[in-house]
């Protein structure tokens, strides 16, 4: 299993890929954090869906990390799409039959690409993580935002603390991407599937029934990476997201076990 | 150590409800080259992935160096296979693909550049496999096929795509891991391709085995045959009579009579159709050609 990681970060720095994912992983964390102490004034709001984040939150010693979860959302579409290129990718390319050749044990295929793919997901949450910090710090001063208290040692568990729970998340999402990509073999369908999902059919269904925030995969991994939302608690998210996350990785893991690869 | 490299016994699969493979049996001997011939959706590809694991079968067993098939792990370290044509990932290098398998097996990394240069890919390796040919894509299969230096190598069409000067290479290279003790099971749809390399021959034709044994025995099967050519069509049927009295078999194809009987009897044919008046154009016997064998076995033409 050591070696399908090995083999799988082989494929995962490919510079276009890893350049490609790091950069927008960025692009959208510079955006995102910038946007919450440059609009701070903004009657349209600073934060997601028009919610506004004020100084004094800003302010508490859990402020340096704002962007950070905001962006948790973000990286979790990225993770989804990574994840299921490179899974669906073995089917489009015939390259599974090579694969499972030589190392015909598929749960360890599986076990491993997920353990290279977490890697790869850690290592572009760190980088976000780390720059909208500093874009956090170096901007607070121009928006009157006080960082007295962001490097205590309460701030520096709320950094651990989001760190952990945006890891979850955008994991939990990677592992949706994997679960579509095996079980619709292609990565077009996978991620357009994926993507529309959470991005359009969660939000219409959530605005014509706001219960259903509660209980669309999406919303709970989404809360997840903010710790909690809005009427929807972080234990809540955990257990119905993660239910979600298992079942559809048992029901993918058994059907890529038994399934015949005749392509 | 058992002495067969494969061994299969009632092997079938379905897909749908079409029997693709219909309850074969054959054995492969260990250090052969065994051609396994048979025209397109015969069944060749399927066969071979159910002896990879890739698929599981409908009905009968496999051995693959004496290990059941249920139990690829426990033979696919020594086997290195190629099926239906290289697939690797376009935006890596010929290089890189290799390293992601070399290290997937945990084969020695220093293979992967001695492999590329043996398949004549030694200056290319560091391109991209989407910028690779047709025949330079078929010899980073073969490469890739070789990494675990197998016991037993089955290659589905390697010589697909490639030019002349590229099929006589890979014929030499078969030959040559053959000669250091690899069984080679190879795939085509052409028997002529095989001939030449082949120590054994499985063909296969709807998903049935219609042979499966040593060559030789396969030109043995082959019924002797004397052609004599007559530019008198009416000839030709007097021909015949004369054949058919004498107790042979006898057709008449285009411009020649085709008598099933050995050569030695051409002389007392010649002199019968001399004493009946008949100019014979040409007499000779029907050189061994695998390929009509095969067609005929096939039901092919
Ligand atoms: N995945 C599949 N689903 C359904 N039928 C299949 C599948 N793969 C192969 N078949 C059918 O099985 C039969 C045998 O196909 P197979 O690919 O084994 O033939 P082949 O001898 O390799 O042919 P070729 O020389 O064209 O490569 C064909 O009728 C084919 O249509
Ligand atoms: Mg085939």
């Amino acid at each position: 299993m050591f070696n399908v990681v090995k083999a799988e970060l082989r494929k995962l720095r490919r510079p276009t890929l890893f350049f490609g994912t790091m950069g927008a992983a960025l692009f959208f964390t510079g955006l995102i954090t910038s946007f919450i102490y440059l609009m701070i004034d903004s009657p349209q709001g600073n934060g997601d869906r028009g919610r506004s984040i004020g100084r004094e939150v800003l302010g508490l010693a859990s402020g340096s990390v704002n962007g950070f979860a905001s962006v948790g959302n973000f990286l979790g579409i990225i993770a989804l799409c990574v994840f299921a290129a490179q899974t669906a990718q073995e089917y489009t390319y015939g390259t599974l039959r090579n694969l499972l050749i030589r190392q015909p044990g598929r749960m360890k295929i599986l076990i491993g690409k997920l353990i290279s793919m977490m890697l790869f997901a850690i290592a572009m949450i760190a980088i976000a993580a780390i720059v909208s910090i500093a874009i956090s710090y170096i901007l607070a001063p121009g928006a009157e935002v006080s960082t007295d208290l962001w490097f205590t040692s309460a701030g520096f568990e709320a950094i651990f603390t989001t760190f952990i729970n945006v890891t979850i998340s955008v994991v939990a999402f990677g592992i949706v991407g994997m679960v579509l990509g095996l079980l619709l073999r292609s990565p077009i369908s996978a991620i357009s599937f994926g993507v529309l999902w959470l991005l359009i059919v969660e939000n219409l269904l959530i605005a014509v029934k706001n219960s259903l925030q509660n209980w669309l995969p999406g919303a709970q991994l989404s809360a997840i990476a903010s710790g909690g939302a809005v009427d929807l608690t972080y234990k809540h998210a955990l257990t119905v997201g993660g239910l979600y996350v298992a079942v559809g990785a048992i029901v993918a893991s058994v059907l890529f076990v038994r399934r015949d690869v005749a392509n | 150590m058992p002495n067969t490299a494969i061994s299969v016994s009632d092997l079938s699969k379905k897909y749908d409800d079409r029997l693709a493979v219909s309850h074969i049996n054959f054995e492969v001997p260990l250090g052969t080259v065994c051609g396994f011939v048979g025209p397109n959706g015969s069944g060749k590809t399927t066969t071979m992935r159910m002896l990879l694991g890739l698929i599981t079968p409908t009905t009968g067993q496999g051995h693959i160096l004496g290990e059941p098939i249920e139990h690829p792990e426990k033979y696919l370290s020594r086997v290195g296979a190629m099926i239906e044509g290289p697939a690797f990932y376009p935006a890596l290098s010929g290089y890189e693909n290799l390293m992601v398998l070399a290290k997937l097996g945990g084969f020695p990394l220093e293979r992967v550049q001695q492999l590329l240069d043996k398949v004549g890919l030694g200056d290319r390796g560091k391109s991209k496999f989407k910028t690779y040919s047709l025949g330079m894509k078929q010899r980073l299969g073969i490469a890739a096929a070789l990494l675990p230096e197998p016991k037993l190598l089955m290659l589905d069409e390697p010589t697909n795509g490639l030019d002349p000067e590229g099929i006589q290479e890979v014929r030499a290279l078969l030959r040559d891991l053959a000669n250091e003790g690899t069984t080679v099971f190879v795939s085509s749809h052409l028997l002529s391709e095989l001939e030449i390399i082949s120590d054994y021959i499985v063909m296969l034709r709807k998903g049935e085995i219609v042979f499966a044994g040593p060559i030789g025995e396969l030109m043995a099967q082959q019924q002797p045959t004397i052609i004599a050519k007559s530019l008198n069509h009416s000839d030709l049927k007097r021909i015949v009579e004369i054949a058919e009295l004498a107790g042979h078999h006898a057709v008449i194809r285009n411009d020649s009579v085709h008598v099933l009987a050995e050569m030695d009897w051409a002389p007392v044919l010649n002199k019968a159709a001399f004493d009946a008046g008949i100019t014979l154009a040409q007499l000779a016997p029907q050189l061994p050609n695998l390929e009509e064998t095969f067609f005929e076995m096939t039901g092919e033409k």
